[in-house]
């Protein structure tokens, strides 16, 4: 048997690399401001090459009120992650589905690490802008408290000011985390397996 | 410690006095009122039930209020100018007021009324006419703004207006006050020879889409010079009339109330608009002269436009005959209602004790047998036994308009006597009465006038106030007061005071509006040929100075307003004499979120911008110096910071007109 992996393995791996599709249809992360004044909430939601509203003027909305604090502007054209992104992505699709064709467990494995790798990194990225949004605030800036951050939440709620941020994942990231568990469960079965020729 | 004792029997006393006070307080609110005021009470961030639209009659607007609360939720500016928010002030909605005597600041506002599909109220839009200068608005519910205006030639006093048919198809206007048609100075004492009433129908335009061109007159009946003083127009069987009461058919011109209400008997004019369109079909309408003005808002750009329209389609009942007739019914007739079963039709007999309600079925039955007991200008009167379905005996004094609920029952409304009475149409036998304080005029129930009443309220609403509320000097607010009908017995619920004088209403479950409801206009959608969508387009464009031959000079400034700063807001290069014209645009795309404009010394108003919009306010600087703008609305924290300034100088100073904003500035080459 050796380096090849089983046809349910290489489904499973197929499966996993055509779920990542679903992250160029949905958004990865959803971000919602309430306040008093907000009763209807503002939403934003990160896609893997955008940034959105969640109604049609929500991300114009949050960028004016985020200048009273000296917060830059959300503007998903500066952020370079976004433009890379899809490609990662595709990277991992094809890349899943050459393991599923070839059924080398070696690709499997390089494909089930670098996908963790990959997630680590993402999401210490994500925090590594909000700490920068948070933080990195216009000096000018009208209402400043002494010792004031407004970084969001990475997961839960955070009270900011007046408004109270909740940060989850949304429907894209689902996919992504569904493919890497069937990937992983591809991969951690060849653990598992019931030695050979026990029967005999 | 006597002196301690003292106070410390008079702090007990005081104890005891506080605690039997708020007993004794809540004990007063009997068990009826705690019902009543559950039945009213909506709880803070909670709604309405439906949207009443009252008249506000002298102040001519429409008041937008909740029930059951009574809470008042809007002032719909109409016919009058209303410098709250730069309606009939800025140079968009200036238009919107023009006739043909020229711009008019003020009217009368009587009669609002619901656009109607299958004779139900559909929420799209609300009519309502002016009385003084005969005139029929349109107000779009989507944004709860007057879009457009007609006028109405050939008339005097638009009281029976602005009534709609079952699918909205017309809405009519018509003349309390006869005149010389068309005007003449005649000696008024020959008032027989020269007047002359008009019925007119306004086609209307139902098609989908955003436009607001949608009114245009489509006919005028020429008709006997009497006072037509309301109207409503029939549904189901009796689709294709509309009813018309008169008064004053003894013709005076002077001392009416004596002189008008001599006759035991006035009419109700029947009128057949189908036939009217046939007779129109036929080429029996003649083409008359006349002005009258045309005004709509552009949607695209919010402009309103104003039209002057110069004929009018007239028609004479003895060249169409079938269109019209007479149905005499006593006296002095004000309220003219049909069931929602479109079979009978009210009168409200204002000087006759009696009530009288027609059948539909006689009245058509009556003009085949040609049962008629006389002819005025080729309008046949019909027999008063032929049509009518029965009389409601001793019913009120003073009985004027009458509604119905879902139930089959009607109420009428009884000004000297001051109640509302409840009765069975069909067998005209009375139900229940109940006082109203003080002195109704109209009633209104939610879909009470249509074929779908939501019969569960009554607003009564009443002309006379006196005590009911705390007093305000001798000029009082007029009162509504809320009747519960839900139940055999009507039961007093509310009272709430009104803005202006609300003649009538109507009402419509909130949720057949609400959904429709716009919340911001779209930046994006905004074609106004001043709009500046960004701050940069404001800096870009930033002003503008032409002058024309003989030195004239206008300027025109672009503005953007966004929380919490205009672009720009430093400008220079003003002079004296120069007219400005500042188009500021509200570049915000957020829920209630609406910036004020207002400049040091302006004759007009401030304008109350929406988020998307553009509004100008027009500014004439009579001196030079520096002069102050700020915007009006608390829009933010940093509200008070947003403000600019001015620079006017002498006619013949030599200051480059330049703009700027924080360290961006530009001039003009």
């Amino acid at each position: 048997m050796g380096d090849k992996l089983r046809p349910f393995q290489r489904l499973l791996i197929a499966l996993a690399s055509l779920l990542l599709l679903g992250v160029y249809f949905f958004p990865l992360w959803y971000i919602k401001l309430w306040a008093p004044q907000y009763p209807e909430w503002l939403g934003m939601f990160i896609w893997v090459n955008t940034i959105t509203g969640e109604n049609p003027h929500d991300l114009y909305n949050i960028n004016i009120l985020n200048h009273y604090i000296g917060m830059q502007e959300i503007n998903p054209d500066i952020v370079p992650e976004l433009k890379i992104l899809p490609f990662i992505f595709a990277f991992f699709i094809i890349f899943g589905l050459i393991v599923a064709i070839t059924g080398k467990k070696k690709l499997l494995k390089i494909w089930v690490w670098s996908f963790i790798i990959f997630g680590v990194l993402a999401i210490a990225d994500f925090w590594w802008w909000e700490y920068r949004y948070g933080h990195n605030l216009d000096p000018r800036a009208p209402i400043k408290i002494p010792g004031g951050a407004y970084q969001p939440p990475l997961l839960g709620c955070k009270q900011l000011l007046n408004f109270k941020a909740c940060s989850f994942p949304a429907r894209g990231a689902y996919f992504a985390v569904a493919s890497l568990i069937l990937g992983f469960t591809a991969y951690i079965m060849d653990f598992f397996k019931k030695p050979e020729g026990r029967l005999t | 410690m006597k002196g301690r004792g003292l106070k410390k029997l008079a702090l007990a006393i005081f104890a005891v006095a506080g605690v039997g006070g708020l007993v004794f307080s809540k004990a007063k609110l009997s068990k009826e009122w705690q019902d009543a005021a559950l039945k009213t009470y909506v709880p803070p961030g909670e709604h309405d039930e439906f949207y009443a639209f009252l008249s506000g009659g002298f102040n001519g607007q429409i008041g937008v209020y909740g029930l059951p609360s009574g809470r008042l939720i809007k002032i719909v500016p109409v016919f009058s100018v209303n410098p709250e928010n730069g309606y009939g002030y800025s140079e968009e909605t200036k238009n919107l007021l023009m006739t043909s005597h020229g711009f008019i600041p003020w009217d009368d506002t009587h009669h609002p009324q619901l656009s109607q599909t299958n004779g139900v109220p559909d929420g799209r839009w609300i009519f309502i006419n002016a009385n003084n200068t005969p005139r029929i608005a349109r107000i779009d519910l989507s944004e709860f703004r007057t879009v457009e205006i007609i006028e109405i030639p050939n008339s005097a006093g638009n009281h029976p207006s602005s009534f709609v048919t079952a699918n909205t198809e017309y809405v009519t206007a018509a003349t309390r006050f006869s005149i010389p048609i068309p005007q003449k100075d005649y000696p008024i004492e020959e008032y027989k020879k020269w007047a002359k009433g008009t019925i007119t129908f306004i086609k209307v335009d139902n098609s989908e889409g955003e436009h607001n061109n949608r009114m245009s007159i489509a006919f005028q009946l020429l008709v006997p010079g009497y006072d037509y003083d309301l109207a409503h127009c029939g549904k189901g069987p009796s689709h294709g009339w509309c009813f018309f009461t008169s008064y004053n058919t003894e013709q005076a011109h002077t001392l009416l109330e004596i002189n008008a209400s001599q006759r035991d008997k006035d009419f109700i004019l029947a009128v057949n608009w189908k036939r009217a369109e046939e007779c129109i079909a036929q080429g029996k309408g003649k083409k008359m002269e006349t002005v009258y003005y045309h005004n709509y808002i552009d949607p695209e750009t919010g402009i309103a436009k104003s039209e002057k329209k110069t004929e009018v389609l007239v028609l004479t009942p003895k060249e169409c005959p079938g269109v019209a007739y007479y149905l005499p019914t006593p006296k002095s007739p004000h309220g003219v209602d049909v069931t929602p079963d479109g079979k009978y039709i009210i009168g409200g007999g204002k000087l006759s004790i009696n009530q009288p309600i027609h059948s539909f079925e006689k009245m058509i039955k009556a003009i085949q047998n040609k049962e008629f007991a006389g002819e005025i200008e080729g309008i046949p009167i019909l027999k008063y036994e032929s049509i009518l379905h029965c009389e409601v005996k001793n019913l009120c004094l003073g009985p004027l308009h009458t509604e119905f609920d879902d139930k089959g029952y009607a109420y009428t409304s009884c000004f000297i006597s001051s109640e509302v009475v409840k009765y069975d149409p069909k067998t005209c036998k009375i139900l229940d009465r109940i006082p109203v304080y003080y002195s109704i005029g109209h009633l209104m129930i939610p879909g009470g006038d249509s074929a779908k009443p939501w019969g569960k309220y009554l607003i009564a609403m009443n002309k006379i106030t006196k005590d009911r509320y705390l007093p305000t000097g001798p000029e009082l607010p007029h009162a509504a007061q809320l009747i519960d009908i839900s139940g055999e017995k009507m039961k007093m619920l509310l009272d709430f005071p009104t803005q202006g004088e609300p003649h009538y209403a109507q009402a419509i479950p909130a949720s057949l509006v609400k959904p429709k409801v716009k919340k911001i206009y779209e930046l994006e959608k905004n074609k106004h040929p001043h709009a500046v969508k960004t701050e940069e387009e404001a800096m870009k464009r930033g002003v503008v100075r032409k002058c024309d031959s003989n030195g004239k000079c206008e300027v025109h400034i672009y503005l953007t307003a966004i929380r919490s700063h205009f672009t720009p807001d430093n400008i220079e290069g003003v002079k004296v004499g120069d007219t400005v014209y500042f188009h500021v645009t509200n570049i915000e795309q957020d829920w209630d979120i609406p910036h004020g404009f207002a400049i040091f010394g302006a004759k007009n108003s401030n304008i109350l911008i929406m988020p998307g919009e553009t509004l100008t306010l027009k500014w004439t600087p009579q001196k030079p110096g520096v002069y102050p703008f700020y915007c009006t609305d608390f829009c933010s924290a940093l509200h008070q910071e947003m403000q600019g300034y001015i620079r006017v100088s002498p006619k013949d100073a030599d200051v480059k007109l330049c703009w700027s904003l924080g360290d961006q500035k530009r001039c003009a080459e």
